[in-house]
């Protein structure tokens, strides 16, 4: 009796290892139409895109959650949904594009005449963003990171009505990279998405290119 | 130039743009004064070799654990470990990634070829159940955090009995169930989203998921470990693995002297009592009981399977796609409405919030409405599928408990089951028996 028992139990065993094994085979070895690779680029601007034979192993490098503001629409939900308090997503400032508008327009609540720093008239609601005067008629913009809290309100009018040199990133330094992002499962545009944690800014207009041409092309080196 | 500006800025006022993308509206100034500008500091992410790191730990604690367990057959040290492993996958490393939610990154990476699985998330869904193959649940003892911070509260376990064992331990197959089917369709992560200790582990849990909480480990002071027993859908896996497992955790070193000691030790109800009375049952009985279980077991698929594809929309409606689809419908129903009749009742009668930020987002893409439409389908038909899929499964599983209930049992001595110990080795220290 205990070595039929024992038999069985031994053919189960194997059942079950090789039914692991077929699984992570699957999953290592499936043909992919992937969105990234870890030899550090995307599918897009790869040569080798239509032919790349890598296994899907290859490039499961970890991954971490950004936003891909091509796809955001600024609803104001990353303040509110991270898990977070205050949110791992900041406004993150790319100088190279910005305008250093006197009359900007993510400073500064529409209507406003009078451009002072007078608290009525800015659009930040915790004053996180700083106006800084350089030389006539420029201005300096910068981000206090510990009193942003992610709304997106200054992105919204630097988008519409400058640069779009602000733009929303996940700070990593913040972000507990949650298996399934709690923002993520709430944005109405679905901009987040995993990136490759060797590239995990999806900022644009960082580089030395112009920055015309940089919104075209997508993730920019830091 | 300062006048230029302002003009366009009012200009551009007026045409409030929902995408915004960057574009170069104003040049780069250049700077008379020797002006440096800044740069944008991107903070990087934790390092990988961190995460392989995890791994590692994962590795050696399931080693060392399955060691104590078998080997040295030690509680106290089996309870320091899970003390450590609460520390560092649950303090430290703040519980993601976890093997419980690594289900879902397997589940949807099986179905969903875009996306990535990190080959440390895979290690992470893999290791504890090659372990539990050869040592049993070594796991659940003193590696995984969620047992560890249930094990610390149980200090008056009681006794539920097998009835109330059995029914309540169906839970995990559905939530298994539910949880493969919503990940694999891309749905959402269930477990992750209704994860009761990674707020703890974070002190930033929700008061909604704080009170989930505080009752679970409120009521884990006497009924041991709910979680593990009744909800954890990596539990039913490891289950599974664990009745095969080449070695196991025993009561005794030796023989059992039916000392009738260890009885009441166990605080999960995991030790089988023996069953002596050897009375064979009947023949005509035994065919009886066979011919019920051929009807009964293709029947309970059968109907739960034609069930769980009838929830097909309600399951599907907590899908982005499809949620998105009825508000886009609803919209241009509304739209409709105004464009034929002009009664003014028509339009204000359904109230559709045509300024969500899902329609908002809906019109930025520049999707169009049969775009979201098929894409809506697609997602139902996947539930259909999988509403059939999750139904039969659920069946099956009823099906398979009854059918384990109804065959008869013969036992001499005080063992652990197989299935659901947590190999926490409570009962070696009941045993007079020392090796």
């Amino acid at each position: 009796m205990p070595g039929r028992r024992e038999f069985l139990n031994t053919l189960m065993r194997g059942g079950i290892l090789a039914a692991l094994g077929l699984l992570s085979g699957a999953v290592i070895f499936r043909s992919r139409d992937g969105k990234s690779c870890s030899y550090g680029f995307d599918c897009s601007g790869c040569s080798r895109s239509k032919s790349c034979m890598l296994p899907a192993a290859l490039e499961a490098r970890q991954t971490v959650w950004q936003l891909d503001m091509t796809k955001c629409i600024q609803c104001g939900r990353c303040a509110t949904n991270c898990v977070m308090s205050p949110s791992a997503v900041k406004c993150t400032h790319a100088f190279a594009m910005c305008g250093y508008c006197d009359l900007c327009g993510g400073y500064f609540k529409p209507g406003t005449k009078i451009l002072t720093t007078a608290a009525e008239n800015q659009l930040c609601p915790t004053n996180a963003l700083k106006r800084k005067f350089i030389e006539d008629p420029f201005f300096e913009y910068t981000i206090d990171e510990e009193l942003c809290i992610g709304c997106g309100k200054c992105v919204k009018g630097c988008g519409a009505f400058g640069n779009g040199s602000l733009q929303l990133q996940v700070r990593h330094d913040r972000c507990k990279n949650c298996n399934e992002c709690s923002i993520a499962r709430n944005c109405p545009s679905q901009a987040f998405t995993r990136v490759p944690a060797n590239k995990p800014s999806l900022m644009r207009g960082l580089g030395k290119e112009r920055p015309g041409t940089a919104a075209k092309k997508g993730g920019v080196d830091a | 130039m300062y006048i230029v500006r302002c003009t366009s800025f009012f200009l551009l006022f007026l045409l409030l743009p929902l995408v915004t993308l960057p574009i170069q509206r104003f040049p780069k100034p250049e700077f008379e004064t020797n002006y440096t500008q800044p740069s944008t500091q991107i903070p990087v992410p934790r390092a990988e070799l961190l995460a392989y790191l995890d791994v590692l730990v994962l590795l050696v604690a399931l080693a060392l654990v399955s060691w104590l367990v078998l080997k040295k057959r030690s509680r106290l040290w089996v309870f320091a470990m899970s003390v450590f492993s609460l520390a560092y996958f649950g303090f430290y490393r703040e519980g993601c990634v976890c093997s419980i939610g690594s289900i879902q990154n397997v589940s949807l990476a099986l179905f969903d070829h875009s996306f990535v699985l990190p080959l440390t998330v895979l290690l992470f869904f893999l290791l504890p159940l090659v372990f539990t193959l050869f040592f049993g649940r070594t796991f659940c003892a003193a590696v995984c955090p969620f047992g560890a911070i249930q094990d610390l509260v149980a200090f008056k376990p009681q006794s539920l009995g097998s009835r109330l064992n059995t029914v309540l331990g169906i839970i995990p197959y559905l939530y298994l169930g539910l949880a493969v089917l919503f990940a694999a369709t891309g749905t959402d992560f269930i477990i992750c989203r209704y994860d009761p200790f990674v707020g703890i582990f974070r002190f930033n849990a929700s008061f909604g998921m704080f009170l989930f909480t505080g009752i679970l480990l409120l009521s884990g002071v006497f009924i041991a470990r709910p979680y593990c027993r009744f909800l954890c859908p990596y539990g039913v896996l490891l289950n599974w693995t664990s009745r095969f497992s080449r070695r196991h955790l025993t009561i005794t070193p030796k023989e059992c002297i039916q000392c009738r000691l260890c009885e009441n030790s166990c605080p999960y109800d995991a030790i089988d009592f023996p069953v002596t009375d050897k009375s064979p049952e009947s023949r005509p009985l035994m065919v009886k009981k066979m011919m019920m279980l051929t009807v009964l077991v293709p029947f309970l698929v059968l109907i739960f399977g034609y069930t769980g594809s009838r929830m097909q929309d309600t399951l599907a409606g907590v899908d982005y796609r499809v949620k998105l689809a009825k508000e886009v419908m609803a919209l241009s129903k509304m739209q409709d409405a105004k464009a034929g009749s002009r009664e003014p009742g028509a339009g204000s009668r359904k109230q559709v919030q045509d300024d969500s930020f899902e329609i908002k987002a809906y019109k930025a893409s520049g999707k169009t409405e049969s775009q979201v439409y098929s894409e809506a389908s697609a997602v139902l038909k996947k539930f259909y599928l999988g509403g059939w899929l999750f139904g039969g499964f659920t069946g099956l599983v009823i099906a398979m408990l009854i059918a384990g209930r109804m065959l008869p049992v013969y036992r001499k001595d005080y063992v652990t089951n197989k299935g659901r110990c947590f190999s926490c080795a409570r009962c070696t220290d009941y045993c007079p028996i020392k090796s």
